[in-house]
């Protein structure tokens, strides 16, 4: 057999031998005939540059810019093709220091060694001209164009947030960002963050080996464009927002303002506040360190996230749920002597007139009528049905949602606290706990604690008689025909519409009624405001000021919530502001005899000594 | 009882290709030290580095063949099936307990150690393959000879297909260079060229190049076979002068009917004057080759419909790359483009050791691996990859050599397992690089990163040694 085959080793061989010569030749033409590749690979250098879209702007309601986008340059360095450079120069054009630059470089290697790093943010367009002419004196390193934002208003820092690097967290959950992005890290940028932001691009470059750029890869075929991101409009009315910051200026605490028909936020304050450009551009870390550490914490958004106990603005659920519930009508009247006396407890009142009626304990704030209207709603049917009517009224309370996020287009609400049975099961022992241990409640005082936005929405909902909009923000996506529908649907609460009526008259007198209306100082003539005034005690200080209220009393335009801590009476300052601030929104000027008003308010500073710790 | 003569094994071992394999697994060393070269460790000893864990898969290979010298010739035969029948065990349980790297399920992860079963495949599956064909009486001429080799070797690929593998798979194609040696008739060595061919011209050109090139290939072997000519001659005339008619019609005449539908028009109408002439001539030759010729337009035509449907998205950009059909520089495109331009910037000379840019800034990917060639054309030049070429030709030639002077059958057909599993590989990986062949992740030989890889061919390549250096003692 090894006859037949005899030929068949040389042509196994020869096979070989074909296909390996070949191969050298082909080798040969690579090598040593073709020149384009010693060009390819001196040329090779492939440089992909991210392109950012421009992030979409905010506007308000009346179409006023709020947040815009400015061009930075952002001075970026990939390790291994840093060649050996003139330091010094380097350190002229950008205005840093030798240690910097090392410093810098020392971290970019140990990142990686192989992608880029970042160098040096946002420097300005004169040193970014100047680098780029000197580019090639610094291989490795490019520079990169980056928006940062703007807000001519110089206010609504709270309401707008602000826009920062993404965290390795984020990085790691949604792989659209990279090391070195920014977004939206709090407020609106942040609750808008997938529509502003868009969507990368990349333009790809031949760079050769001294850092200068030859052309696009391949005409630009396989670049990608960037997406710009998308306005938006929101409901704020610049006009009372900045008015409002005015007013608070030295002072603590929050207005917030919605317009009852529609749920949208005509202006959200909390102060103390700052000027959003702070937190944008090269200086943003340095900025926030300050404001982090500042004892009155300016960073924390009072409108949304503080909690605080309602006060006597609560008396109007109570009032609500009283009447539902069938325990108090127009003609209920109990006596008050200096506050409301039982055994041996006893919760004071201030003087006014007695006894009152539904309406005017309302006007005249009178806390021992809600004492007895609670225990009422409570204990009406025998201690066998307590509970049940503890949940009754639980429920009425949370329809009104009060104890739950609202579920705002806006990041990091809280949502208060309605305490339920089991709250107090867990608090009193062997759950023994009756309406007189619990009564501070019907003045919202107590355990009950609200939001600033969840008051002036419950607010809203007594100015429609018994429904309420999920309050928003948002007007107009650029490119979507409608808003989340969530917002354009009302929520009912579990109060009657009729019962609303006297609640309502309660609130006119407030304001415009005669002697003993607790608000007399925010009558505006002609704007028939409806309001009710709270204190809220404080143990730590001085009482905290509240004022809810809505104008008109009929069709109302406006509702508000006022704030301001350690302030005293509500009288004396959170009702003046907010009648200033609904003054303004549908007058649009302050009448001059409102004006002394205006000018105690501007000057007033309630931020005391003993609250500035260093 | 006889006493068994004894042969000194380390005398008679063949110290030629002992000595090529040592250059090659160093040069394959410093390689690898060059492509995967990082500054922070500079010592090539570094084991914490790719050079360094390779130094200790050689350090293991040399215990492996001190092992393998030292047994028993006739423990390969024994071992052979039982070999086979584990690795194949193997295969099924990588299927379920493997990891899976670079898309393929194909590895073993024990103690961060990784093992390929598919690598020692090749070689079991030799040593099976090569102990059934040498039994007594055995020919491959035979039905059932055929066919269980083909099961034995199609088994295994079958499996490491399976496991997504599918360069590995296709090396198990490579032994028909063995079975070819061992009798296999020659026409179907020809006829998977020919197919290979007509493979490419499908896809890369219009049809009717392809179907002309079958057609007249046909007619060629049917005029070198034919005893009587004339006739032939006169078909082929009249056969190719009706075709050009019909073609001239076509053209003039502005019908727009496609060439091939011609071309096959016409084959398919001869048939009659061939069964005729099948008739007459009482030899059924020429329906024979009429009846291939119509199968490999067939096979021509189910080569696009596979390409199109069977084939996975990567697989048909790496085969489009190489046939130059669309460039794309970001998918498999990229790495060949970019091995080619690593390659041709090494000049005659070489960049230097260490001084390769396109190594340096990592535009080949995988160039530890199956990319490995790019630092020996860059860094080496033409002259040094040319050397390897040599190097690795001249361990194949010297492999014929061997297995020719083989008298035990067992020895000569494991020795053209080995050559063509060698050749396999050296084509395919270096083809790759230089943009001759598609891109199928298989390694050089002695060359790429890897324990798994370096040791089986180690184990395939003195396998083979020690049955030459015992080679007057066996005569199965």
């Amino acid at each position: 057999m090894k006859h037949e085959y005899s030929n068949r080793p040389w042509i196994i061989g020869g096979i070989a031998v074909a296909i390996l010569s070949v191969y050298i030749w082909r080798l040969f033409v690579l090598q040593i005939v073709e020149t384009k590749f010693h060009e390819s690979a001196s040329n090779n250098v492939l440089r992909f540059i991210v392109q950012y879209p421009t992030r979409g702007l905010i506007y308000d309601r009346n179409n006023r810019l709020l947040v815009y986008n400015e061009p930075v340059y952002d001075v970026m360095v990939i390790p291994r093709q840093v060649k050996k450079f003139d330091t010094t120069e380097l350190c002229q054009i950008l205005h840093i220091d030798v240690d910097y630059v090392k410093k810098q470089l020392a971290a970019a290697k140990k990142y990686s060694r192989f992608k880029p790093s970042a160098f040096l943010n946002q420097i300005s367009i004169t040193e970014n001209a100047l680098f780029s002419e000197k580019s090639y004196k610094f291989p490795g390193f490019y520079t990169q164009t980056r928006t940062i934002r703007k807000y001519p208003e110089h206010n609504s820092a709270h309401l707008l947030g602000y826009v920062g690097e993404v965290n390795d967290q984020i990085i790691k959950q949604d792989t659209s960002y990279k090391s070195g992005d920014y977004m939206g890290i709090n407020g609106l940028e942040r609750a808008y963050e997938s529509i502003l932001k868009g969507e990368k691009g990349v333009e790809i470059y031949v760079v050769d080996v001294y850092n200068r750029i030859k052309g696009r890869f391949k005409n630009g075929k396989l670049d990608k464009k960037a997406i710009p991101g998308q306005d938006i409009q929101i409901s704020i009315d610049t006009r009372i927002q900045n008015y409002g910051e005015q007013l608070m200026q030295n002072k603590t605490g929050a207005i917030i303002a919605i317009e009852p028909s529609s749920g949208e936020i005509l202006c959200m304050v909390s102060s103390p506040s700052f000027d959003p450009n702070l937190l944008s551009g090269r200086q943003r870390s340095n900025n926030y360190k300050a404001l982090e550490l500042d004892s009155l914490k300016p960073l924390f958004n009072r409108a949304m996230q503080a909690q605080y106990p309602p006060g006597s603005t609560f008396k109007l659920i109570n009032a609500l749920v009283g009447q539902q519930v069938g325990v108090l009508h127009s003609h209920t009247t109990y006596s008050c002597y200096g506050g409301y006396t039982v055994g041996n407890f006893h919760l004071g009142c201030h003087h006014h007139p007695s006894p009152l009626r539904l309406v005017e304990s309302i006007a005249m704030s009178c806390n021992a009528y809600y004492c007895h209207v609670f225990r009422n709603i409570l204990d009406h049917q025998g201690a066998t049905n307590f509970r049940k009517n503890y949940a009754i009224w639980y429920s009425a309370v949370r329809s009104f949602n009060l104890g739950d996020k609202l579920g705002i287009d806006f990041p990091f609400e809280l949502p208060g606290l309605i305490p339920d049975t089991s709250f107090y099961d867990r608090r009193f022992k062997n759950k023994r706990w009756v309406s007189i241990n619990i009564v501070s409640n019907s003045i919202g005082q107590g355990e009950i604690l609200l939001t600033p936005l969840q008051m002036v929405n419950m607010t809203c909902a007594i100015a429609n008689r018994g429904y309420y909009y999920i309050p928003h923000f948002i007007r107009k996506i650029e490119n979507q025909s409608q808003i989340d529908p969530k917002f354009t649907t009302p929520v009912y609460t579990k109060i009657d519409p009729k019962y609303f009526e006297l609640v309502i008259e309660g609130m006119y007198q407030a304001v415009n009624g005669g002697a003993g209306s607790t608000a007399r100082i925010a009558r505006v003539d002609g704007l028939e405001i409806c309001g009710k005034t709270g204190t809220a005690q404080n143990p730590h200080g001085k009482d905290h000021s509240i004022f809810i209220a809505f104008a008109p009393k009929n069709n109302p335009k406006i509702a508000i919530a006022v704030y301001v801590e350690n302030a005293g009476f509500g009288a004396t300052w959170s009702a003046p502001i907010a009648s200033l601030m609904i003054e303004k929104y549908l007058n649009d000027s302050i009448n001059p005899n409102r004006k002394f008003i205006e000018d105690r308010i501007l000057q007033a500073n309630l931020i005391n000594a003993t609250q500035t710790k260093n | 009882m006889q006493r068994k003569p004894r042969i000194n094994v380390w005398q008679s071992i063949d110290w030629i290709t002992i000595t090529i394999y040592l250059l090659l697994v160093i040069m394959g060393w410093l390689n690898i030290y060059a492509a995967v070269f990082n500054e922070d460790h500079q010592s090539i000893f570094d084991i914490t580095q790719k050079y360094g864990k390779q130094l200790l898969w050689i350090l293991a290979a040399l215990i492996i063949i001190v092992v393998i010298i030292l047994a028993d010739e006739k423990i390969f035969v024994f071992f052979a099936y039982p070999t086979y029948i584990i690795v194949i065990m193997l295969l099924l349980a990588v299927l379920v307990f493997g990891v899976e790297i670079n898309n393929s399920k194909s590895w073993f992860e024990i103690a961060g150690l990784r093992i390929q079963p598919a690598e020692f495949a090749k070689f079991t599956t030799l040593l099976a393959v090569a102990n059934y064909l040498s039994e007594p009486n055995r020919n491959i001429f035979q039905w059932r000879t055929l066919f269980t080799t083909v099961l034995m070797i199609g088994f295994p690929a079958l499996l490491i297909l399976l496991q997504n593998d599918t360069g590995t798979a296709i090396v198990f194609a490579a032994f028909i260079f063995m079975l070819y040696r061992e009798g296999l008739p020659g026409w179907i060595l020809f006829l998977g060229f020919f197919s290979i061919v007509l493979g490419i011209l499908s896809l890369t050109k219009p049809f009717y190049v392809p179907i002309l090139m079958v057609i007249i290939t046909a007619l060629s072997y049917a005029w070198y076979i034919s005893k009587n000519k004339s006739d032939i001659r006169l078909f082929a005339f009249v056969f190719t002068g009706i075709n050009l008619i019909l073609l001239a019609i076509n053209y003039f005449l502005n019908l727009n009917i496609k060439t091939e539908y011609i071309l096959i028009g016409t084959t398919v109408t001869s048939l009659p004057f061939l069964i005729y002439y099948a008739f007459m001539r009482r030899g059924i030759k020429m329906i024979l080759i009429w009846l291939t010729t119509i199968i490999m337009i067939g096979f021509a035509y189910s080569v696009d419909y596979l390409y199109d449907n069977i084939l996975q998205p990567h697989q048909r950009t790496r085969i489009d790359h190489v046939l130059g059909i669309n460039f794309d520089p970001q998918g498999a495109g990229y790495n060949v483009n970019q091995s080619m331009i690593a390659i041709g910037s090494g000049g005659f000379w070489g960049k230097g050791f260490l001084q390769g840019t396109q190594t340096k800034y990592d535009f080949v990917p995988e160039q530890s691996t199956d990319f490995i060639f790019c630092t020996i054309g860059e860094e080496w030049g033409f002259v040094g990859s040319t050397l390897v070429i040599i190097l690795f030709l001249v361990l194949l030639l010297r492999i014929i050599v061997l297995a020719e002077r083989q008298r035990s059958r067992f020895s000569r057909i494991y020795g053209y397992g080995v050559f063509s599993i060698l050749f396999f590989h050296v084509s395919i990986n270096i083809g790759m690089t230089i943009g001759i062949a598609p891109v199928i992740g298989i390694p050089l030989p002695f060359f790429s990163y890897g324990g798994s890889s370096l040791w089986a061919f180690t184990i395939l390549l003195f396998i083979f040694l020690r049955l030459d250096a015992s080679r007057t003692l066996l005569v199965k």
